[in-house]
Order: structure tokens, then sequence, then C-alpha cells
């Protein structure tokens, strides 16, 4: 009874997409479908790079300060990659900053109160902050409280924990060489070479896997020479940061000599200070670890899922209480290590970790790089690139103007655009 | 099971809220391979109907077969296993996902842990070739970029993604326009083709002219009647809806006032 057109199927036939040219229109037609990703905060990067360099050439471009605006952005970065987690599902977190203190604040005290070994100590550190996470998941998930109100009272709650733990205005000192390393010292420059060929070769094998895996089956896949571009500039760029890192930053001056790395030192040497920092360490671990849970783990799409359309997560059998739950979990261990990265940076725990400008520097990160503050979209690399952006500015402006106040403004201003950027590609998402 | 014995089979469904008795002693009978079109005006109680079939809901009395067995469904999960996919009047779908997410949501295809995307790429890409789909671009598009009618029919591939035997679709063409209306409603018809048992709910009587086999007609939250579409047209579906009856069909004057239904 039924005649209806059986013509041909018009689903994508197998093949390669078409090259670079390819790649790129398809770029510009999911930024048509509301998805710009973190190209912007990419292009400002690079914008805000040249633009420091060329008024403060000396200071800004120098060794010296690439390796400490790394380390200036650490613990941001790894804060705004837990925060990707909880804004992925349009909740926020504002006690993430306060769980970093807290959480260094109990690694601290472990570390010198009850003499723990510095492995149980982090363990334990880390565990208050999936603690607090599970306590704040709890109440948003299962009481629908709106997470707003409870990390707000969060906020409060934890600030006045640690000054019990720590006591009015004192600081406990971060009593382990291990932890201090982190943001102390380097790695050699061989383990600097060996990270970057593990990390290209990684890449190179896991993706071309996928792409030869997707050919097998007759899948469109990734064109050969636009996967060729994607590793070598991964490649270079990779390389140039490890090369730069592997650079003598301190700034011999005539006369004088740097100290040998055997031997005994003439007095008056200058201390040869190179290598990457161990920090970049933990974040790359943390990025490719957390990567992978979110883009190829059934977890992970169910984490977008309940943020682009909770009702349908719900009747599609997904346990959307639970997913809320993890994640906050996630973000709160991942503010515990956030913590750790601050005390060992400050060398010991005050009151004030964790506290100021360090929760609103990492939510701006994670937005900056591309994360929807309305759910459902955003990668832990968004919490990299907008954590440099905003390091940058950190870093470059007070080499402009002696004035603080000029540097809120600023940031605060390239929020709004990253914010506004958001807001309006969702419009037109809508609007098609 | 042969073509001619029903895939559904309700007798005697009776189901209340507190003190609103919504269906009285409803039957229902679902073939496969036909579309049975559910119609009645506001109220009526069709969702509820299926609510109770999709294990939403459980009835209050009444015998449920499934392929002639007596089934038990108190939860969405037991429809599931037996075959039973309802597709939503309000679509269930994640925008921010594209096509093969969305048609494994919550059901994710997987090897040693991790998603197996190669995998659902091609059972959502022969299920869509299956139903000659020829609307979508690549199923790998984003939801947020697809029309209503194209959203429409990725959350009717779904529901058929899972060899499933009956589909329940509430007023799928609500919010189309006319072209739309006609690709979705080929779509239903050639879910029934395919040999499925197709419930289709709908306000539209030009849709269920076209589309339909049989015609089920809830009055008041009684069967009124359950009639094949070549023994009624337009005119006496419309009076099933609003009176119960169209000449000697339907629910006769004495027994609806017999009736609890006043
Ligand atoms: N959860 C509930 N509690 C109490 N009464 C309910 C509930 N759900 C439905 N009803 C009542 O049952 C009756 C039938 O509702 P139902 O939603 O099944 O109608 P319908 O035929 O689907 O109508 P429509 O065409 O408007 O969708 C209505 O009178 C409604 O008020
Ligand atoms: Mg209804």
């Amino acid at each position: 009874m039924s005649n209806h057109q059986t013509t041909d199927v018009d689903i994508p036939e197998a093949g390669d997409r078409g090259g670079i040219g390819m790649a790129v229109g398809d770029y510009f037609s999911r930024v048509k479908g509301g998805d710009v990703g973190s190209l912007p905060a990419v292009l400002g990067l690079v914008v805000l790079f040249l633009l420091f360099t060329a008024l403060k050439p000396d200071t800004f471009f120098s060794f010296f300060n690439f390796a400490n605006l790394l380390n200036q952005s650490a613990a941001i970065i790894v804060l705004a990659m837990g925060l990707v987690f909880v804004l992925l599902l349009g909740e926020i977190d504002l006690s993430a900053g306060f769980t970093a203190g807290t959480a260094a604040a109990v690694l601290a005290v472990a570390l010198s109160n009850w003499g723990l070994a510095w492995p149980l100590a982090l363990l334990v550190g880390l565990l208050t902050g999936t603690v607090i996470g599970l306590f704040i998941g709890s109440l948003v998930a299962r009481l629908g409280i709106p997470s707003f109100v409870v990390t707000l009272a969060m906020f409060l709650a934890l600030q006045g924990v640690m000054l019990l733990i720590i006591g009015e205005g004192g600081t406990i000192r971060l009593r382990s060489d291990v932890l201090l390393a982190i943001m102390n010292q380097n790695m050699p420059l061989w383990a600097g070479w060996l990270m970057w060929a593990l990390v290209i070769g990684g890449y190179l094998l896991v993706s071309w896997r996928a792409i030869a895996g997707r050919r097998k089956a007759g899948l469109r896949s990734t064109a050969t020479s636009v996967w060729i571009a994607k590793v070598l500039s991964l490649a270079v760029l990779l390389g140039v940061l490890v090369f730069v890192l592997n650079q003598q930053r301190q700034i011999v001056r005539p006369g004088k000599e740097s100290c040998p790395s055997v031997g005994e030192a003439p007095v008056g040497c200058i201390p040869v200070i190179e290598g990457v920092p161990w920090a970049v360490l933990v974040v790359l671990v943390l990025v490719v670890g957390l990567t992978f849970v979110l883009g190829r783990t059934p977890f992970g799409r169910h984490v977008y899922a309940v943020g682009g359309n909770a009702e349908a997560s719900r009747r599609a059998g997904i346990n959307v209480k639970m997913i809320k739950i993890y994640c906050f979990m996630i973000g709160s261990t991942l503010a515990a290590v956030a913590g750790v990265l601050l005390a060992s940076r400050d060398n010991s725990v005050s009151p004030t970790t964790g506290g100021a400008q360090t929760l609103l520097f990492a939510v701006g990160a994670a937005v900056i790089g591309g994360t929807s503050l309305f759910g459902g979209k955003g990668k832990v690399m968004d919490a990299v690139v907008g954590g440099l952006v905003i390091a940058v500015i950190a870093n470059g402006l007070p080499l402009i103007t002696q004035q603080s106040g000029i540097q809120f403004v600023v940031t605060g201003f390239v929020l709004l655009v990253a914010a506004g950027v958001d807001a309006i590609s969702r419009k037109r998402a809508s609007a098609t | 099971m042969t073509a001619d014995s029903p895939i559904l089979e309700l007798k005697g469904i009776n189901k209340s809220f507190g003190a609103v008795h919504v269906l009285h002693d409803v039957d229902l009978t679902v073939m496969p391979g036909q579309v049975t079109a559910l119609v009645g005006d506001n109220g009526a109680g069709k969702s509820t109907l299926i609510k109770g079939i999709a294990g939403i809901y459980s009835f209050d009395s009444g015998d449920y077969f499934f392929e002639g067995k007596r089934a038990q469904v108190h939860d969405p999960k037991d429809a599931n296993a037996l075959g039973i996919e309802v597709v939503y009047q309000d679509l269930a779908l994640c925008d921010n996902l594209d096509v093969v997410h969305n048609m494994f949501l919550g059901r994710e295809e997987t090897k040693a842990g991790t998603l197996d995307e190669i995998d659902m790429e091609k059972r959502a890409t022969d299920t869509l070739k299956g139903l000659s789909v020829r609307t979508l671009k690549s199923v790998r598009q984003q939801v947020s970029s697809l029309s209503g009618g194209q959203r429409q029919t990725v959350a009717i591939a779904r529901a058929v993604l899972w060899n499933s035997k009956m589909v329940i679709l509430d007023e799928p063409t609500a919010a189309l326009g006319v072209a739309q209306t006609e690709q979705v409603l080929n779509l239903v018809r050639r879910l029934a083709d395919n040999g499925l048992g197709v419930i289709l709910i709908s306000h539209n009587m030009n849709d269920v002219m076209q589309v339909a086999d049989s015609v089920a007609c809830l009055y008041l939250g009684q069967m009124a009647a359950q009639v094949q579409i070549s023994e009624v047209d337009h005119s006496s579906i419309v009076e099933l809806i609003t009176m119960g009856r169209s000449g000697d069909i339907g629910i006769q004057l004495d027994d609806a006032l017999t009736g609890d239904v006043a």
C-alpha cells in the first residue's frame, strides 16, 4: 500500500574527507552551529603574547619569564579543569578556591603535625577534596538545592574550616621536598625530551589507529594530510616549548659565569636554572587523562548528555544524579590538586591560600577557553588555553603599569568578552 | 509469530489517579506490520494509556498480552526488554551531541571500557538507511543543527535501533510543517512496512487517514471503538472523538448513560 520513494540514501559514502580545505570548512560549519571552540582564546593568546613582547621585549619575552608564566598558570589551569566538569553540567562551584585551600591545609597538617609520609599525606589532602565534592554534589543532586547557593555557603564555611585548621593569621610550612619540587624544581633536560617523545609518539599512534579503524570499517575519516598537519604542529609546538624551557634562564651578566653542573662551583657564579618545570608534567598528565575520560568513555558522554538535556538523559536511562555527584567529586578533587600546587609554590599554607581572585581566575579561564556557562559544551583543553590567557594578562600587565586596578579591569573585561561570545554563539545556534 | 496474531493485546484495562477514574475497561489490539492510530479528545486518556503500556504507570487492573504471552510491565525497562520503544512528544534528544551519540544515548557500545564509535556509527547509518532516511547530511552532525522533522527522524530511528518490535509515537507531527509532516509520516509508514507494530497518537485526522491501518478511539476514558480505517471516513472519526459514537459503531447511547462516565 505504501509506495514511497526509496531512492538513494543521502548518508555520506565511505572515503576520506578531502584535505585541509575541507577541515577548515568543517570548522566554520561548526561555528555556525554555535560551537566556536577555543579558537578565539588561542588567537587572543597569540595577540596578547605578541603585544606584550612588542611593548616589553626584554622583560616579558625572556626565558625566565616564560617558565615563570607557566608556573603562575598551573594552579589556575588545574582548578579550571575541575570547573569544566561542573560547568559542563550547567552548574557552578564557587567554593573550588577554598576547597583547594582546605585540602592544602589538611595536607600541610598531615605532613607536619601527624608526621605522615608525603604520599599518604597527599592522598589525605586529595581525599579531603573528594569528600567536599561528594557533600556538595549530594546536596545539589539529591536535595535539588541550586549549586550556586550550596557552593556559596561552602565558600564561607570552608574559609572558616581553614582558619580553624591553620589558626588566625598563621601559616603552616609544607614539609615535603617532593611536593615542594613540583613548583620549584625542573625536570632534567633529557626527561623533558622524553616527555616530548612520549606525547608525540602516543598521539601519533592513537590518532592513526582511530583513522585506520574508520577506514577499515568504510567510514569517513580524517584525510591523511590533515592528520599529518595536526601531528606536525603538535610536535613543533611542544618541541619549541621543551626547547625554550631547557635553556638556562638565569641571565649571566658579563664578567660572571654560570656554575658548572658537576664539580666545584666557583665563588659568585650564576646558578643554572633550566629544564621543564615539574608542574608542566602534572598539568600534561591531567590533560591527557581527563580528555580521555570526557571524550572516550560512556561516563564522559553522559556528562555531556546531562549538561545538554537532563530530562532526555533521564529517559535514556542515565543516572543523572550520580553523574552530577561524580562531576562535583572530580571538580573538588582537582581543586585539591590545585591546592597542592598553590602550597608548593608558596612553600606554605595560609588562610588566604586559594582565596582572593583564585576562583574567579579559574572560572574565567574555563569560560575564556570556550567552556559554556550554559552546560553541555567544553573541553579539558579549554582550561589550559584560558588559564594561559589569564596568566599572560596577570604576568604582562604589571610590566606595563604598576596599577593593579587596571589588571582587574582588563581581566574582568576579557571574561565578559568570553562570556559574550559564549552567549551569542548559543543564540545563533538556537536561531538556526 | 504470524502477521495475523496481535503483537499487543490489552483487555479490560482500568486506571485511576486517586479518585479520578481515567481508563474504564479499555481494550486495545495492535497488529504487527500495521499502524494503529490512537485518537480522542484532550483528556480522553491517550497519554495515560500509552504510559501504562510503556511502564511509566502500572494499570490497576486488566490483562496485558505481548506477542500472545501475558506480560508484567511495571517499569520502562520492562517495556524496553519486551521490545517496546516510545517516541515522546517533547523530543528526548540532546542538542549538544551528534546524531550517533543521541541514537545510542544511555546504551553506548563499548570496547574495553571505551566508546566504540566505529561500531555505533555503522549501526546508526545502517538503521537510517533501512528507514530510507534521505535528509541527514551526516550522522556526525550535531542535533542542534537539525530541523524539527530531522530531529523527529532521529528520535524515531533511535526507537528502532534496538530491534524493537513495537514503537509508540505520541503526536510526532504536532510541531511540524507540511513537508516535514509528510517526511515523518512516510517514516512511520515504513516502520510498519518493516513489520513493527506502531501506535500513533494524533489529533490530525488527515494524518490518521493517510497512514493508519486501524483506528482506536478513546472517549472519556472508554474505548469507543477500534475499527479498520477502511470502515470509517473522516467525519465518522470526528463523531467518534466528539460523541463517542457514529452510526452503529461506538458507545451506544444507553451504554453511555448507564456507564460511570457522567
Ligand atoms: N498524574 C495524574 N494525576 C491525576 N490525573 C491525571 C494524571 N494524569 C492524567 N490525569 C487525568 O487523566 C485524564 C486523561 O489524561 P491524558 O493525559 O491521558 O489525556 P490525553 O488523551 O493524552 O489528552 P491530550 O490529547 O490533551 O494529550 C485527564 O482528565 C487528566 O486530568
Ligand atoms: Mg496526551
